[in-house]
């Protein structure tokens, strides 16, 4: 809150700078198989109210009973984001109205949760670092449901969510633009898919988030904020920010003031609108849930877990900067997601890791970004793309020629070395074959050899033709020097 | 601590209860009475004592994560006023 504005993201007003202040509360499911108090299963996509006990439906005498495993789930998110872990945290009902939760209330936390203030280190597009505070991690669980556009008058109701046990993380009110927050949500997407802790999927609405907007001058104490409800994906977050900063701005700048209350995002206007409705439904009425004891475990329960952890996006970073000699930039990318980092790991192995770097990040991503594929389903191997790679080592194949090579098995698959073999591919580094072209091509362009003789640029030309002449087969360095040699150059 | 009849009529509402206006009066009343009950609490010297939420001197029992129950969709909607398809239906709430 109390970080120094950074000029290059203040916004420009009519009478001067804007900062915008942003803090999120991520709501991440649980990965779990079970729901937090009931047995049903969380599997998604399940025929209407299949996956429901009579305790998610809030029949009358039902009694939740936590499972284990959201409780480890959520003090692993917590070591993952460097937070306090609290021994004893306390359930709440947050008492609401609305049909897809039939109990009346939710079980959250309130006062007690159980992970407290942790911090996350944001890396920027710019390149630039800034730590996150986290205020809190609390275990709730999921509402059911609503479909509004299946019946003229009514609505309908699913509740297989509903229990479904999520956790709400709490940021500090320390982004300070549309920047600053997409790349936080990303930068904890990546640690609770690292953690296996949250699937991440936000298409499924395993991961959304509500955003907390204001604008201040800098300087200035905190302004009155707006808080944008369920955003759902990362893109959105931007626009929703960009959009809602600008109204506060207008409205501010027009002698107006802002009104605390909750908004929606509507992606397809690319605007936020108030939801008046809910303004009432904020007296929530909170009071420890008489049916659940006070989740307690011990140290040594913490510490199992931690010992337990997988290697998080900052450490695998750092190794892959010290131990491979990568830039922080390729480093950061790679990372991001768990199987491009093994992908990437797997094919630097006993290779030189700069060129596996690039090829993952340039030729692979870019490939399987454009037909909007991922990593798992990559149609070329790490064994594949490390054959490639020692074929270029070997001095059997040229640069060139390894992109056409990548493209075979892309579309075919098979043993790159075989492929090389069967469709001769090989780099000719017969210097007598290659010396044969050279002379062939020096012959027909005498104009061009005086050319060379006066400007040792146009050498250039001369690789050119010998290449395309030899179907990218000869070895530029051979070329390249006996050209040299025969220019006397 | 005491309440008036505006939050008495709030209480209701958050709750979904219908009150009839002859009928608020009476439970203002008595929603009083009983804060004035238990108020006879605030009479103990608490402090430095932490609140307690469970008398009973044990640790919260933890489910292992299976699936044990579900699949009865029937089950669920069987006592609903209206259903279609596994579907509680309601009347419509849209934003």
């Amino acid at each position: 809150m109390n970080a120094p504005a950074r000029n290059t993201r203040l916004i420009k007003g009519a009478d001067g700078d804007w900062e915008v202040v942003i803090g999120m509360e991520v709501h991440a499911q649980v990965t779990s198989k079970s729901k937090l108090f009931s047995g049903a299963s969380t599997e998604f996509g399940g025929a209407p109210n299949s996956h429901v006990s009579l305790v998610d439906a809030a029949m009358p005498g039902m009694l939740p009973v936590i499972n284990e495993e959201c409780v480890k789930q959520a003090i692993r998110t917590g070591l993952g984001l460097n937070a306090r872990i609290n021994l004893k945290s306390v359930f709440d009902r947050k008492n609401y109205f609305y049909p897809d939760l039939p109990q009346g209330y939710q079980i959250s936390q309130y006062k007690s949760p159980i992970v407290g203030e942790g911090e996350v280190i944001v890396d920027l597009p710019d390149g630039e670092s800034v730590t996150i505070g986290i205020e809190r991690v609390h275990l709730e669980q999921d509402a059911g449901k609503s479909l509004h556009d299946q019946h003229p008058s009514m609505s309908f109701v699913d509740l297989n969510r509903s229990g479904v046990a999520l956790m709400e993380i709490v940021s500090k009110p320390d982004l300070r633009s549309p920047d600053d927050a997409k790349a936080y949500v990303s930068k904890l997407r990546s640690i609770l898919r690292y953690l296996g802790t949250c699937d991440g999927n936000m298409e499924e609405g395993s991961l959304r988030a509500d955003v907390n907007v204001s604008v201040r001058k800098p300087g200035a104490p905190l302004g009155t904020r707006c808080e944008i409800k369920n955003v759902n994906s990362i893109r959105f977050i931007g626009q929703a920010i960009e959009y809602e900063a600008r109204r506060q701005i207008d409205i501010l700048e027009d002698g107006g003031r802002i009104d605390q209350e909750t908004r929606l995002f509507d992606p397809g206007k690319g605007e936020t609108r108030s939801m008046r409705s809910k303004e009432e439904a904020h007296d929530y009425r909170y009071f420890p849930d008489p049916d659940l004891l006070p989740l307690e475990f011990d140290q040594a329960y913490v510490d199992a877990l931690k010992a337990h952890l997988p290697e998080l996006p900052d450490e695998k970073k750092t190794r892959f900067i010290s131990g491979f000699g990568l830039t922080p930039y390729d480093a950061g990318v790679l990372v991001g997601e768990r199987e491009t980092a093994d992908f990437f790991e797997a094919v630097a192995k006993g290779r030189d890791a700069k060129i596996a770097a690039n090829w993952v990040i340039n030729e692979l991503a870019g490939r399987l970004n454009k037909e909007g594929r991922d990593i798992a389903s990559s149609p070329v191997s790490a064994d594949q793309l490390g054959t490639i790679l020692d074929l270029i080592g070997e001095g059997t194949i040229s640069g060139k020629i390894a992109k056409d090579l990548f493209e075979i098995v892309w579309a075919e698959g098979g043993d790159p070395r075989a492929i090389v073999e069967s469709r001769g591919m090989k780099q000719v580094t017969d210097l007598g074959a290659i010396e044969k072209v050279v002379d062939e091509i020096l012959a027909g362009n005498p104009d061009k050899v005086a050319d060379a003789k006066s400007n040792p640029k146009a050498i250039g030309w001369f690789v050119g033709q010998v290449m395309k002449s030899s179907g990218g087969k000869a070895n530029p360095q051979a070329v390249n020097d006996l050209l040299k040699a025969k220019l006397g150059l | 601590m005491s309440v008036d009849i505006a939050t008495v009529r709030r209480i209701a509402h958050l709750a979904r209860i219908a009150v009839e206006d002859s009928e608020i009066e009476k439970m203002r009343t008595e929603i009083n009475a009983i804060l004035s009950f238990v108020e006879q609490l605030s009479e103990v010297e608490v402090e430095g004592v932490e609140p307690m939420t469970s008398v009973t001197p044990m640790v919260m029992k933890k489910r292992a994560d299976a699936v044990t129950d579900g699949g009865i969709p029937d089950i669920i909607v069987g006592n609903a006023p209206a259903t279609e398809d596994h579907f509680f239906l309601v009347p419509k709430v849209v934003e």
